[in-house]
């Protein structure tokens, strides 16, 4: 069964809080260069456990494109139903 | 000044670099004496940090093709081969290029990144898909994006990722392109490449391009590269490489038994509208080639200087890349420390890279030492002995 965008976004920001900077909060509208400072090592680290947890392929085309956790979450939501 | 605000990142990276002293990097040679050898800062020093794996830059044949081509052809061609007209030893390389590898068709280009920029910006396009190797060059990273297709990067060196990377892909992986390198130029680590090779026939339809710029003229029997060497050559679709390494020039090339290579030449922009190579380019790799293929002995030497060194810096207890080979990398944990590192083993006249995150693959800072044929068993040790100094 298909998981609702609130079920992914608990499952993804549960990946990322330990990828935080300590004290920092993850939610829907953190951004991971400027409330995270995530440089593009990091973020290719939190992929890789996405793609891990979900068994899909992340395409490096849409990165540019994603600033907040909540991008983050309506793409996968969008490659998990293309699946 | 919008515009600009995206720099500032970088200029405040460049002001901490210069805060702790490593704005001193920018490295000038004054005079280059040898392969190995030359002055910077007025100091000799034996260079380390080339890229000359065969020690081919001062080799008097391939200076005497060079000299000769200026002499008869003019310093420049002045424009691309599809306006302005291929000069015959163009083809002439194309021709020699195609004969040493034993494929059907070359393509030369007037860099290594124009070669990887062209070949793959062309070779795919929307709706199609790349799954590179994740250490993959810069050069590759940037081809994958300007074709248009989705690109996908695979876990170093890791054939089951791969795997599920295009088993994933579904019925698209028959539209796959897979990229890797024959050795990473950063660890200088070989691609696993008889298992990938496996991978790729376990999804019919997809690719396989190696880019061989740190592997050709290293290894193989013959010096084709790491394909020849795994035993995969028929394998790999696409053979990517450059002339500014082992061949002692610039300008890079692809080889490929595929007929199509030539529509790919008419579709190829970073192609069409690059001048081409210069003739001295031309002749001097001419030379260089027949010298690679008629000269095992050089990447003998190069071997046995490079498991001599990394031997004495694995024994001085150095934290190095996974297995010897011409690139040598020595890591350290914090950019000041490599960097502090660098600077004495220039005060004991030795240059090599030093490379400091994001240009490394794992964040970490390194300095990278590459060996050449060139290098005298002295010089060999020359270099060890600076390191041992790191090391006391």
């Amino acid at each position: 069964m298909e998981k609702t965008y609130e079920e992914l976004l608990c499952e993804v920001i549960a990946l990322l809080a330990p990828l935080a900077p300590e004290g920092r909060t993850v939610g829907e509208e953190t951004d991971f260069v400027a409330d995270l400072e995530f440089d593009s090592l990091k973020v290719m680290g939190f992929v890789e456990k996405v793609e891990d947890r979900f068994d899909i392929s992340v395409p490096l085309n849409l990165l540019p494109d994603i600033r907040t956790v909540r991008d983050f979450v309506v793409n996968l939501q969008r490659l998990l139903g293309e699946r | 000044m919008a515009i600009f605000d995206k720099f500032r990142p970088l200029a405040r990276m460049r002001r901490e670099m210069a805060e702790s002293g490593i704005a001193s990097i920018h490295v000038v040679m004054d005079r280059v004496v040898s392969a190995t050898e030359a002055f910077i800062n007025g100091r000799p020093v034996i260079l380390a940090g080339t890229n000359n794996y065969l020690g081919l830059t001062f080799d008097p044949a391939c200076i005497e093709a060079a000299c000769e081509a200026v002499r008869t052809l003019g310093t420049g061609t002045t424009g691309s081969r599809v306006a302005n007209g291929s000069y015959a030893a163009h083809e002439q390389l194309e021709r020699d290029l195609a004969a040493f590898f034993g494929k059907r068709g070359v393509i030369v280009f007037s860099t290594g990144y124009v070669a990887n920029l062209g070949m793959l910006s062309t070779l795919a396009g929307p709706g199609d898909a790349f799954v590179i190797d994740a250490d993959c060059h810069a050069s590759i990273y940037d081809g994958v994006r300007l074709s248009g297709a989705e690109i996908f990067r695979f876990r170093h060196n890791d054939p089951e990722d791969l795997d599920k990377r295009l088993r994933r892909l579904g019925g698209r992986a028959e539209n796959a392109i897979v990229v890797v390198e024959g050795i990473y130029s950063m660890w200088g680590d070989r691609a696993p490449l008889a298992e990938i090779a496996a991978v790729k026939r376990r999804h019919p339809g997809a690719l396989l391009v190696v880019d061989e710029a740190h592997s050709l003229g290293v290894l193989g029997e013959r010096g084709r590269g790491r394909a020849e060497e795994a035993g995969v050559e028929a394998e790999v679709d696409f053979v990517i490489g450059t002339f500014s390494k082992s061949l002692g020039a610039i300008g890079g090339y692809c080889a490929s038994d595929h007929p199509e290579l030539d529509l790919i030449r008419y579709a190829n922009r970073p192609y069409i509208f690059t001048a081409s190579p210069s003739p001295a380019i031309i002749a001097s790799t001419r030379a260089a080639l027949r010298i690679l293929a008629s000269r095992p002995e050089l990447r003998e030497r190069l071997w046995e200087n490079s498991r001599r060194l990394y031997g004495r810096l694995e024994r001085l207890g150095f934290r190095l890349g996974p297995e010897p080979s011409p690139i040598i990398a020595v890591r350290f944990a914090a950019r000041e420390e490599a960097h502090a590192a660098w600077m004495r083993l220039m005060e004991h006249g030795v240059y090599v890279n030093l490379v400091l995150p994001p240009a490394t693959p794992d964040g970490g800072s390194l300095l990278r030492c590459s060996v050449s044929a060139g290098h005298s068993p002295e010089q060999i040790e020359r270099i060890g002995d600076a390191f041992e100094t790191l090391a006391a």
